[in-house]
């Protein structure tokens, strides 16, 4: 029960490294924070920051309204799910789950009802008998969560947990991970590189990068309306097509010299935008009116059943079409690739959004 | 398993009872010495066959005193040794774990010159320190003390350097982890350290004991009274080459019963660690 307020953040290590270069964000009470970005972009470096495993260098981190930068974190009353699951190797699970509470000094029968009843949510209670290295990589997983939820903390802090679970493992514990958070109510922030896990579990969505903050939002609105064309190649599969404009006005011209009639309601944009869903492959010469209709040719067809991806190149680059069912395209075709204009992304010279 | 032909079995069981045979004999040999009078020893061909004295030769020596070494009797040098032996390697283990968990887990001002000091120990045995190290003890008043046997050989920079590299093998999340559970340093060191390293103890318990077992020059040095004697000392002083007295029998039983306690210290401690081992298995 407790929000979580970043205020302009900062992480230099000694060696001058800036790993995070102002950050700020506010979770609110129960909700779950994803912070999603590629391998460096500080994101487990502002985790660790939360979680008081690294010290803050400027900035602060209040937690329930109150700042803890100087606190350790165990009087921080977290609780962190690593990556490799951390759990003490020489000790049964229930031990594992028990560890926390015993360094706190909680009673005896207490800690023995709060980890037989986390067991069972978990379905872990035919297990605490084991030791971690006689568990599957999944029960693992639940060990370490359960090791989280049985100290009831006032936040939890996921560092990419699901990273060493087979895919579909890892589509399952997603669910439950998300189902837990919902209904046990804790406030979490959770540390992916993966943009599926990001969108799915999200109820804020932060997308970083190089040690800053490139978006905050609700995972649909981030993806709908990506703030800068990082957003939009990270976060989307396949990630959102984008051709670069030669700035020409009043028409738009891309950067083969094919002139497009469409340009943005306001502001200047260098790059010009789509998501392959949004667009649509036509034989038909006539370009619809108010369309963005580019001449493309078919490169690949990758059929995956429910839907098929065409890979076509148009203007000098490649861009991918998402269409349902099958495609009626086969690779060297020649065909115009179709996109409405309310759904074209603009962005200009800093990589900006512009509307 | 390379092959499994049955001259290839016969080949290698033959070479590996040839070897216990040449490590054993003279082993038996020594047994076979000490269960026969002096008078059977003296006159050679010596027996290959144990004879009727063991028991004699035995209770004389463990409990009726020897008259080379002052009428100390081997149980006395047993207990001697036995404590130089338990306390050198208790010592080592105890100091060079908490240096060890010292230099890797903390952050500290001249943290490496620290290491590096412990490091360059090495290359100094007890026989090139050994004159400062005397002065110091007589100094001290712990000459024939058990703590003049023990103290000086418990620095121990192998000791450290070993656990030094296992605590380094330990993953920083589980470090991390026990903060969160809100271990402080004890008892992240008492709950998760100690019972990691159980195997490492084990093994090093093992060889440090032997090691303390048959330490010959800092005894030899630091012990004047016959009571105060280890085994391995005593065992130099009972045999007299000038004199024709040497009570050999005698001599063979103390052998005999010296290498009683390392044989045990070895097999119980390796059933020991080779469960460790399993258990620790990821």
């Amino acid at each position: 029960m407790a929000t979580v307020d970043l205020k302009d953040v900062k992480k230099v290590y000694p060696s001058g490294v800036e790993a995070v270069k102002g950050v700020s964000i506010a979770i609110p009470d129960k909700e779950l924070c994803v912070l999603v970005g590629p391998s460096g972009c500080g994101k487990s470096t502002l985790l660790r920051m939360i979680a008081g495993l690294e010290t803050i260098s400027a900035g602060t981190i209040a937690i329930d309204g109150k700042v803890v930068n100087a606190i350790g974190p165990t009087e921080r009353d977290i609780a962190m799910v690593f990556q490799n699951y951390a759990l003490y190797p020489h000790m049964k699970v229930y031990d594992n789950m028990a560890y926390g509470l015993r360094n706190r000094g909680t009673p005896k029968d207490e800690i023995d009802s709060r980890v037989r009843s986390t067991a069972k949510v978990l379905e872990l209670s035919a297990l605490l008998d084991r030791r971690p290295r006689e568990l599957s990589g999944g029960q693992r997983q639940r060990v370490a969560m359960g090791r989280a939820i049985v100290r009831n903390p006032k936040v939890f802090l996921f560092d990419e947990p699901l990273s060493n679970l087979d895919a579909k493992l890892r589509g399952q514990m997603r669910i439950e991970i998300k189902n837990l958070q919902r209904s046990l109510g804790v406030t979490s922030v959770y540390v992916t590189h993966d943009q599926l896990e990001a969108m799915t579990l999200a109820d804020i969505l932060v997308v970083m990068n190089a040690g800053l903050v490139e978006q905050t939002g609700a995972p649909l609105d981030v993806y709908e309306k990506p703030a800068s064309t990082f957003v939009a190649s990270f976060i989307g599969a396949p990630p959102m097509n984008l051709l670069a404009l030669t700035g020409a006005s009043p028409s738009s011209v891309l950067a083969d010299g094919t002139v497009i009639g469409l340009v943005p309601r306001q502001g200047k944009a260098v790059t010009l935008g789509f998501r392959p869903e949004d667009a649509d492959i036509t034989f038909a010469a006539e370009a619809p009116a108010g369309a963005l209709a580019l001449p493309a040719t078919v490169e690949a067809v990758e059929p995956v059943g429910a839907e098929s991806f065409i890979h076509c190149v148009a203007a000098g680059s490649r861009i991918v079409v998402r269409v349902s069912g099958r495609a009626s395209a086969k690779p060297g075709d020649r065909l115009r690739v179709v996109a409405r204009s309310e759904k074209l992304h603009w962005f200009d010279q800093t990589g900006k959004r512009v509307d | 398993m390379i092959g499994q032909s049955p001259l290839r079995t016969f080949i290698a069981h033959a070479v590996l009872i040839l070897g216990i045979l040449i490590v054993a004999f003279p082993i038996y040999y020594t047994f076979v010495a000490s269960t026969h009078t002096l008078q059977t020893i003296l006159r050679p061909p010596l027996p290959l066959l144990p004879g009727g004295q063991l028991w004699n030769n035995y209770s004389e020596a463990l409990f009726g005193g020897i008259g080379r070494i002052g009428g100390v009797s081997v149980g006395r040098l047993l207990l001697n040794t036995t404590i130089m032996a338990l306390g050198v390697a208790v010592g080592k283990i105890f100091i060079s774990i908490l240096s060890a968990y010292a230099i890797v887990f903390f952050r500290f001002p001249l943290r490496m010159t620290f290491f590096w000091l412990i490091f360059i120990t090495l290359m100094l045995p007890v026989e090139v320190r050994i004159l400062p190290t005397y002065k110091v003890m007589v100094d001290l008043g712990m000459i024939d003390t058990y703590a003049g046997l023990i103290v000086p050989l418990i620095a121990s920079a192998t000791a450290t350097l070993l656990f030094r590299q296992f605590f380094m093998t330990i993953p920083g999340e589980l470090v991390e982890a026990a903060r969160v559970d809100g271990a402080g340093p004890w008892r992240f060191f008492f709950d998760i350290l100690l019972p990691l390293s159980r195997t490492n103890i084990a093994a090093l318990f093992v060889i440090l004991f032997i090691y303390g077992w048959t330490q010959y020059l800092w005894p030899l040095l630091v012990t004047n009274s016959n009571d105060m004697n280890t085994i391995v000392i005593a065992l130099r002083k009972m045999v007299s080459f000038a004199d024709a007295d040497t009570q050999w029998h005698l001599v063979m039983v103390t052998a005999m019963l010296a290498i009683v306690p390392p044989i045990l210290v070895v097999v119980m401690m390796q059933r020991w660690f080779v469960r460790g081992l399993v258990e620790s298995e990821k």
